[in-house]
């Protein structure tokens, strides 16, 4: 009922390596990559939450072995195919046509550097005046909703199993490691767009949004200090009042 | 109940060129050829966060509230209204709350789901963040993942780990330094690092 992205707690990783010199990219793919996943976004043929949902949604075989950029990559890739932009005929011509071009230029042609050509635009395509004011205004997710249930302080309980309770196999943000588990509240955001809902496409059913703290012995057996904490935001229907489950 | 469609129409991907740079490539050339994403916006989007956006000015917000006391009480009451008059919010920075460190509290930021980061104020995710090590082990072991960093926490301060969950991202406001008495806005924002920011480090003296 899990998926590869859901990782908080899990073992084995290794060490973080800080990296502290690193460029902020590491190809210049990478840098193609980050800003075609943004200019494709602006269409708004998805949403975040949609996307966040691609990306996970690749084979865990893959996810597990794709760098970063390779994920969002795949996120735009079957999007576009899933939001019906482009065909699947067309995205493997494309990667065809791709080869052909290295190839021509490691024969010595200029082929595959020049910027693409861009065709008629779509009537919602970013254009470059645009831009930094897109960037600037970012997509709000708090949207007019009910009032909340819960009052910072109050001692909730998250649902189990962590899962989407209208796509069998959706997308949810109530990670596997917090749920089940006893917390409290510590502060009320507002209502904020409900991921579970709208990254499917049925609506963003919007929710309060809560800021809920737990022990880190609670969550994990025992702690690495004792009154250490986790917190998460949690959306309204990811709870239930602690004492309906004690 | 409806069965996920992504696992039915999952691996277009796969269709595209095995080489990343490749598939980036065809990717943008497709979509520019059909009138979705117009190379130049993409080097417009580029320009904006390699030259515009970055540390510096989650630095800034640190230091205004190390000296302002006005702000730091703005940011405490509403760190979305705070940075909103400023001009500071943004892609994946919409909703924000700054987190105060403190001597019986060291707070951490993660997204251990995906890489949820304040792009506004701290520009472009290091690769650590993004990293599988670092989502799954820094909720569990906070410390000795902190430890990694070369920090180490007085037994005197809990921790206390955000993971990003939501649409809100978290700035951790750190402790002013002992020794800075005497400076400013503009010098004391060279103290502060990005990985102050984010919790895996404190202040330093720069070089």
């Amino acid at each position: 009922m899990t998926r590869v992205h859901d990782m908080g707690g899990r073992y084995g990783d290794g060490a973080v390596d800080p990296a502290p010199d690193e460029p902020m990219f590491h190809a210049p793919w990478h840098r193609r990559a980050m800003a075609l996943t943004l200019a494709a976004g602006a269409i708004g043929r998805w949403n975040i939450d949609a996307m966040r949902h691609a990306r996970e949604a690749v084979a865990p075989q893959d996810y597990a072995r794709f760098s970063y950029y390779e994920k969002w990559l795949a996120g735009v890739a079957d999007m576009a195919v899933g939001r019906g932009m482009v065909t699947r005929a067309e995205l493997a011509a494309a990667g065809d046509a791709a080869i052909g071009d290295q190839a021509g230029g490691e024969a010595g042609g200029e082929a595959g550097t020049a910027p693409p050509e861009f065709g008629p635009a779509d009537p919602r395509a970013l254009r470059p005046a645009d831009v930094e004011t897109i960037l600037r205004r970012g997509s709000p997710s708090t949207r007019p909703g009910a009032a909340p249930t819960f009052t910072p302080g109050d001692r909730v309980r998250t649902r189990l199993p962590a899962r989407n309770l209208a796509v069998d196999g959706g997308h949810t943000r109530l990670p596997a490691y917090a749920a089940g588990h006893l917390g409290r509240v510590l502060r009320h955001h507002g209502a904020h767009v409900l991921p579970d809902s709208n990254a499917h496409f049925l609506g963003e059913a919007p929710e309060p949004l809560y800021a809920v703290a737990f022990d880190a012995a609670e969550i994990w057996g025992s702690a690495e200090r004792a009154g250490d904490e986790v917190v998460l935001d949690l959306w309204e229907s990811y709870l239930v009042p602690a004492e309906h489950s004690e | 109940m409806p069965h996920d469609s992504h696992d039915h129409d999952h691996g277009a991907h796969a269709l595209l060129p095995p080489d990343p740079a490749l598939r980036v490539r065809a990717l943008e050339t497709l979509l520019a050829r059909k009138g979705f994403v117009d190379p130049a916006a993409m080097d417009a989007i580029l320009d904006f966060y390699e030259n515009r956006i970055g540390p510096r000015i989650g630095a800034t917000v640190v230091a205004r509230a190390w000296t302002d006391p006005d702000f730091r009480a703005a940011l405490r009451e509403d760190s979305t209204a705070a940075l909103a008059a400023e001009g500071l919010l943004g892609r994946q920075g919409e909703h924000m709350v700054v987190v105060e460190n403190t001597p019986e509290v060291h707070n951490v930021v993660v997204c251990t789901l995906c890489s949820c980061y304040p792009w506004p104020l701290l520009g472009i995710p290091p690769s650590w963040y993004k990293s599988d090590a670092y989502r799954a082990r820094v909720v569990r072991e906070p410390r000795k993942v902190l430890s990694e960093f070369g920090l180490t926490l007085p037994e005197a301060q809990s921790v206390r780990v955000w993971d990003s969950t939501a649409e809100i991202r978290y700035l951790v406001l750190p402790m002013r330094p002992e020794g800075t008495e005497g400076l400013g806005a503009e010098a004391l924002a060279d103290w502060v690092t990005r990985n102050a920011m984010i919790g895996t480090g404190l202040p330093e003296r720069p070089q």
